[in-house]
C-alpha cells in the first residue's frame, strides 16, 4: 500500500482523514493502490476495498455485522463487501452515551445509530459527487447499486474508480439519511459476518496471539483479595523445564517460559510468603453485616416524587421487605490474558478488552511510557459481559515483558479468574409499598444498599450524584404512583465490585418486580391486573405486557406449571416477560420463557433474538445457582464445579416476540438479564406460596 | 520426542509426556481452535476427536494419545463443509464464539453415532460443553439441522 500523506480537518463535528496524493489533478486512479478514508470508521481503496474499523468490541453481542450494516445501509453497498477491522483507541471513536471508547452498557448500537449511517451517507454523497464530475452531469441524477455510482445513462463507475477523486470534493455538511421505510438492510436480519471463523477455529481471540521471540507466562496472584506478596523464594521454579525468568509484577509472580504448560508446572514450584493485607478476616456474614449496618443511614437520592414518608405514615396498609442479594462472577469462558510487547521504541498489547483506551493508559503506567506510545490491538472477546471493563489483567503482562525484552502472552487459570474477578455487587434493599383506604398504591420507598463500582472507576461521576449505575430500574420506577422515593447508600465491603451484564437492572428489577408481586397478592390482585392501571401511561410497556400475556396464555399455565410475570423499562428497551416453571422432586424447572420487547428501530433482528435468549440464560445460572461465598477475604469457588453454570440439560425454550417499531434504537445485550429472576420468583410464590428475597434458589434448595 | 497423528499428518512433539494434549496442539502445534476454558474438564471448551470419540484435551496427558488419530476443528473438515458447521452458519449459532469448537467437536462425534438424535441424546451429548453466551436453543436446533444435512435433506 501507497504510503499517504494525511491530514486531519474537523467538520461539522466528524473528523475526517483525507488523504492528499501526489497526483495534481485526478478524476481518474494514478494508478497506484491508495486508501481513502472518508471518516473515522471508512476506508475506501482505488482496488474498491471498503473497510470498517469496528470501535467497539465484538464480545458475542453482534456489532462486528450490526455496526457495518448501518454504515453499508447509507453507502449503498451488500454487507458482504464490506471488511471490518477493530479500531486502534482514539477520541475519535469515543462512545458519546458513556464519554469514552467504551463497550457497555449496551450503547454500541444506540450510539451509533446516527453517526455511522450519517459517515455511510457522507462517503456515499462524495463519491456521487466524484463520478458525477467526471460526466459532467447532476449528481441528484445518478445512483448507487451496491458499490457502483450508475448515470442516467448507464454510464458506470465503481467506488474505487472514483475514490481518490473523492477525496479531494468538500465535505458536505448535511446530508439526507434514509426514511426507515427505504431501509433494505436494517431491520432485516443479515447473516453474522464473524459466524464463519468461529466454526472453523480461525477467530482470533486475546489467548490465541502469537508473536515471534515470544514467551507464555502463569502468574501467582495473592489468594487473600487485596493481599501482597511478602516474600518468595523462586530458586526451583527456575529450575524447572523451559522456564526463562520469574518476575516480581505489581499484581503478583509471573513465571515466564517457552510454553505456558510449562509456565504454569513452574508457578506451582514458587514457595510464596502472602501477606493476607486488610481483607484477611472477611468473610460473607461481616459483608452481610456491613450491608445492613450501612442500610441504617441515608442515602443519596435518585427520585423523589410527592412525599413518600407523609404518604406511609398515613397509609391505611404497608407493607415493608427486605432483599438481599450475592457477589457473582462474570466467568467469561475466555480466562483473562494479554499479550504484551514492550520495545525501546514502544509498547504493543494484544488485548481482549472492553476499554481500549483505559487499557492503554494501563498499559503505558506499567512500561513507564506516555500512553501515545502504546498501541492496542483488539481481538476478539471470548465473553465480555463486564470483565472486560476491567485492565487488571494488564499490567503483569507488560511489566514482565519489559523485564525479559520479549514479547510475553500471561494466560490466568480459570481459578485465577474466579478468585480475582470484580464481582457483581451484593445488595441489601428495603422496600415499602403504601395502599389508602380505596387499595389505591400511594406511596413506594426504595432504600438501596451496596458498594459503588462507579465510585471507584469513574469517581468523577459520584462526587457529588448517586452513582446512577446503582438505580438502574429503580430511579426509573415506571408504575404511576404519586409518593416515590429512590435513594442509594453506597456502603463498601473492601473488596472490588465490577460491572456485570445488567449492572445494577439485576438487582433493583428483582426487588421491584418481586415486590410489586407482594403488593399484588396483598390486595387480591392478579398480578397483571394488579399491574397493568399503573402502567396506563406507558404506551409501549402496556403493549409489551399485553403481547407477552397473551402469547403465554398468562395465568393459564399448562397442567402442574405456573406463571410468573415481570416487567421493566431499561437501556431505551421495554420488556415484559413471563415464566413458565414446574417442580420436580421440590426443584424449580423451567418449561418456556416468554419475552416480548419493544426495542425501537431493530437492526440486525436475528441478533436481537440471539441476544434475549443469551441474556436469559446468562440471568438463569445467576437465579440458580450464582453465589461468590468469602472466607478471610478468600473466594471460595474456584471452578465450574463449585462456581455452577446453566448447561444444555436445563435450557428450556424460549419465544422471543419484538415489536415493530421506528422509535430510536434501545439495547438488547442486557435488559433480559435482569426480569427472568423475578419472574420466575413470582412464579415460584404461585407454586409454592414461598417469597423468595435472596438469591440464588440453591440458598433455598430449590435448584 | 511424542509421535502423534494430528488431523491426519504424522507429526513429532519435543515435550513433557505429561503435557496436555491441549497445550501441544495449541502452543506446540499452533492449532489455536482449540481452546482452555477450565483445565478440568468441566467446560467442554478444548473437546477434540481422539480415535473418532470426544475427549476433554485439557485433561489428556499426551502421552495418552498414542497412535490415536486426534482431529481438532481445524480438521474436522475442508471450508467448513461439515454437515455440523454449515447448520452452525445457517442458524448463526456463536455469539462470542469461545466455546464453539468444542461444541461442534462434541456435536460432530454426537452425529456420528446418533444419526437422529432425540433430545435426551443431545443433552447426554452436549451436557460437558457450557457456553456461557448461552446459545443452547440454538445449538440444539443446529443439531438437528445438521441431522438433517447429513441425511441429505434440503433446508
Amino acid at each position: 500500500m501507497a504510503a499517504l500523506v494525511t491530514r486531519r480537518t474537523f467538520v461539522g463535528g466528524l473528523v475526517i482523514a483525507i488523504s492528499l496524493p501526489a497526483c495534481k489533478r485526478a478524476p481518474k486512479n494514478s494508478g497506484e493502490l491508495k486508501v481513502i478514508r472518508t471518516s473515522a470508521w471508512l476506508r475506501i481503496g482505488t482496488d474498491d476495498s471498503i473497510t470498517f474499523l469496528c470501535d467497539r468490541s465484538e464480545m458475542g453481542q453482534g456489532v462486528y455485522t450490526a455496526l457495518p450494516m448501518l454504515i453499508a445501509e447509507e453507502l449503498g453497498v451488500s454487507l458482504g463487501r464490506m471488511q471490518v477491522e477493530f479500531a486502534p483507541p482514539g477520541d475519535e471513536f469515543i462512545n458519546n452515551m458513556i464519554g469514552g471508547q467504551i463497550t457497555g452498557g449496551s450503547t454500541s448500537v444506540r450510539d451509533a445509530w446516527e453517526k455511522l449511517r450519517r459517515a455511510g451517507a457522507t462517503a456515499r454523497q462524495m463519491l456521487v459527487s466524484a463520478a458525477a464530475a467526471e460526466w459532467d452531469i447532476d449528481p441528484r441524477s445518478c445512483r448507487v447499486e451496491d458499490g457502483v455510482i450508475v448515470s442516467p445513462h448507464y454510464q458506470r463507475l465503481r467506488f474505487g474508480q472514483v475514490a481518490e477523486a473523492a477525496a479531494k470534493l468538500p465535505v458536505p455538511k448535511d446530508v439526507k439519511l434514509k426514511e426507515a421505510a427505504d431501509f433494505t438492510m436494517i431491520g432485516r436480519s443479515q447473516k453474522r459476518l464473524d459466524t464463519p471463523s468461529k466454526v472453523d477455529g480461525t477467530a482470533i481471540y486475546g489467548i490465541d496471539v502469537k508473536l515471534p521471540n515470544m514467551l507464555y507466562a502463569a502468574l501467582a496472584q495473592p489468594p487473600t483479595l487485596g493481599g501482597s506478596v511478602k516474600t518468595f523464594n523462586d530458586e526451583k521454579a527456575r529450575s524447572m523445564p523451559g522456564v526463562k525468568a520469574v518476575v516480581l509484577t505489581s499484581s503478583g509472580i509471573a513465571v515466564l517460559a517457552e510454553s505456558w504448560w510449562q509456565a504454569f508446572k513452574a508457578r506451582g514450584q514458587l514457595d510464596i510468603q502472602w501477606e493476607p493485607g486488610p481483607n484477611g478476616a472477611l468473610n460473607d456474614a461481616k459483608i452481610s453485616q456491613l450491608l445492613r449496618k450501612g442500610a441504617a443511614g441515608e442515602g443519596r437520592v435518585a427520585r423523589n416524587d410527592g412525599d413518600a414518608a407523609a404518604a406511609i405514615k398515613s397509609a391505611a396498609r404497608v407493607h415493608r421487605a427486605d432483599y438481599e442479594l450475592p457477589l457473582l462472577a462474570h466467568a467469561t469462558l475466555e480466562p483473562q490474558n494479554c499479550t504484551a510487547d514492550v520495545r525501546p521504541d514502544g509498547v504493543d498489547i494484544h488485548v481482549p478488552t472492553q476499554v481500549q483506551q483505559i487499557a492503554q493508559a494501563a498499559a503505558a503506567k506499567a512500561a513507564g511510557v506516555d500512553a501515545s506510545r502504546v498501541r492496542v490491538h483488539t481481538t476478539f472477546l471470548g465473553g465480555g459481559f463486564g470483565r472486560r471493563l476491567e485492565v487488571d489483567f494488564i499490567p503483569a503482562a507488560v511489566e514482565a515483558s519489559k523485564a525479559v525484552a520479549r514479547p510475553v502472552k500471561l494466560i490466568w487459570t480459570r481459578e485465577d479468574d474466579m478468585t480475582h474477578d470484580a464481582y457483581r455487587p451484593p445488595a441489601f434493599d428495603q422496600v415499602t409499598g403504601a395502599f389508602d383506604d380505596k387499595g389505591k398504591l400511594v406511596a413506594w420507598n426504595l432504600h438501596l444498599t451496596g458498594p459503588s463500582v462507579t465510585a471507584r472507576m469513574f469517581p468523577s461521576v459520584v462526587e457529588k450524584n448517586v452513582d446512577p449505575f446503582a438505580v438502574e430500574g429503580a430511579a426509573n420506577y415506571l408504575y404511576d404512583v404519586p409518593n416515590v422515593h429512590v435513594d442509594f447508600r453506597q456502603q463498601e465491603i473492601g473488596i472490588d465490585v465490577g460491572y456485570w451484564r445488567s449492572v445494577s437492572h439485576a438487582l433493583n428489577c428483582f426487588v421491584v418486580e418481586s415486590f410489586m408481586d407482594e403488593l399484588a397478592v396483598a390486595q387480591r390482585q392478579n398480578p397483571l391486573e394488579f399491574r397493568k392501571p399503573l402502567l396506563a401511561k406507558h404506551p409501549r410497556m402496556l403493549k409489551v405486557l399485553d403481547l407477552v400475556a397473551k402469547q403465554s396464555y398468562y395465568g393459564f399455565p399448562p397442567k402442574g406449571c405456573y406463571h410468573g410475570l415481570a416487567v421493566m423499562e431499561g437501556y431505551g428497551t421495554y420488556m415484559a416477560m413471563v415464566a413458565e416453571i414446574f417442580l420436580r422432586d421440590g426443584k424449580v424447572k423451567l418449561r418456556r420463557t416468554y419475552c416480548a420487547l419493544d426495542c425501537g428501530q431493530q437492526v440486525n433482528p436475528d441478533t436481537i433474538t440471539a441476544q434475549i435468549e443469551g441474556s436469559i440464560n446468562f440471568g438463569i445460572s445467576a437465579l440458580m445457582w450464582g453465589e461468590i461465598n468469602i472466607q478471610n477475604g478468600r473466594v471460595q469457588q474456584t471452578n465450574f464445579d463449585s462456581y455452577k453454570l446453566l448447561r444444555m440439560d436445563d435450557a428450556a425454550r424460549i419465544d422471543t416476540y419484538i415489536i415493530d417499531s421506528n422509535e430510536p434504537p434501545g439495547g438488547v445485550g442486557e435488559p433480559a438479564t435482569a426480569l427472568i429472576a423475578p419472574a420466575v420468583c413470582n412464579a415460584i410464590y404461585q407454586a409454592t406460596g414461598r417469597r423468595l428475597r435472596s438469591l440464588p434458589l440453591a440458598r433455598h434448595r430449590l435448584s | 520426542m511424542t509421535k502423534l497423528n494430528v488431523n491426519g499428518k504424522a507429526v513429532e512433539v519435543d515435550v513433557d509426556p505429561e503435557t496436555p494434549l491441549l497445550w501441544v496442539l495449541r502452543d506446540t502445534l499452533g492449532l489455536t481452535g482449540t481452546k482452555f476454558g477450565c483445565g478440568m474438564a468441566l467446560c467442554g471448551a478444548c473437546t477434540v476427536h481422539l480415535g473418532g470419540q470426544p475427549v476433554r484435551s485439557c485433561r489428556t496427558p499426551v502421552s495418552a494419545v498414542g497412535d490415536q488419530a486426534v482431529t481438532t476443528i481445524e480438521g474436522l473438515a475442508q471450508n467448513r463443509s461439515h454437515p455440523v458447521q454449515q447448520a452452525w452458519i445457517e442458524l448463526d449459532v456463536p455469539q462470542c464464539g469461545y466455546c464453539q469448537s468444542g461444541q461442534i467437536m462434541s456435536a460432530s462425534a454426537l452425529l456420528e453415532t446418533k444419526p437422529r438424535p432425540s433430545d435426551a441424546d443431545i443433552d447426554a451429548a452436549m451436557a460437558g460443553n457450557i457456553c456461557r453466551c448461552g446459545t443452547y436453543q440454538r445449538i440444539r436446533a443446529a443439531i438437528r439441522r445438521a441431522a438433517e444435512i447429513k441425511a441429505g435433506t434440503p433446508a
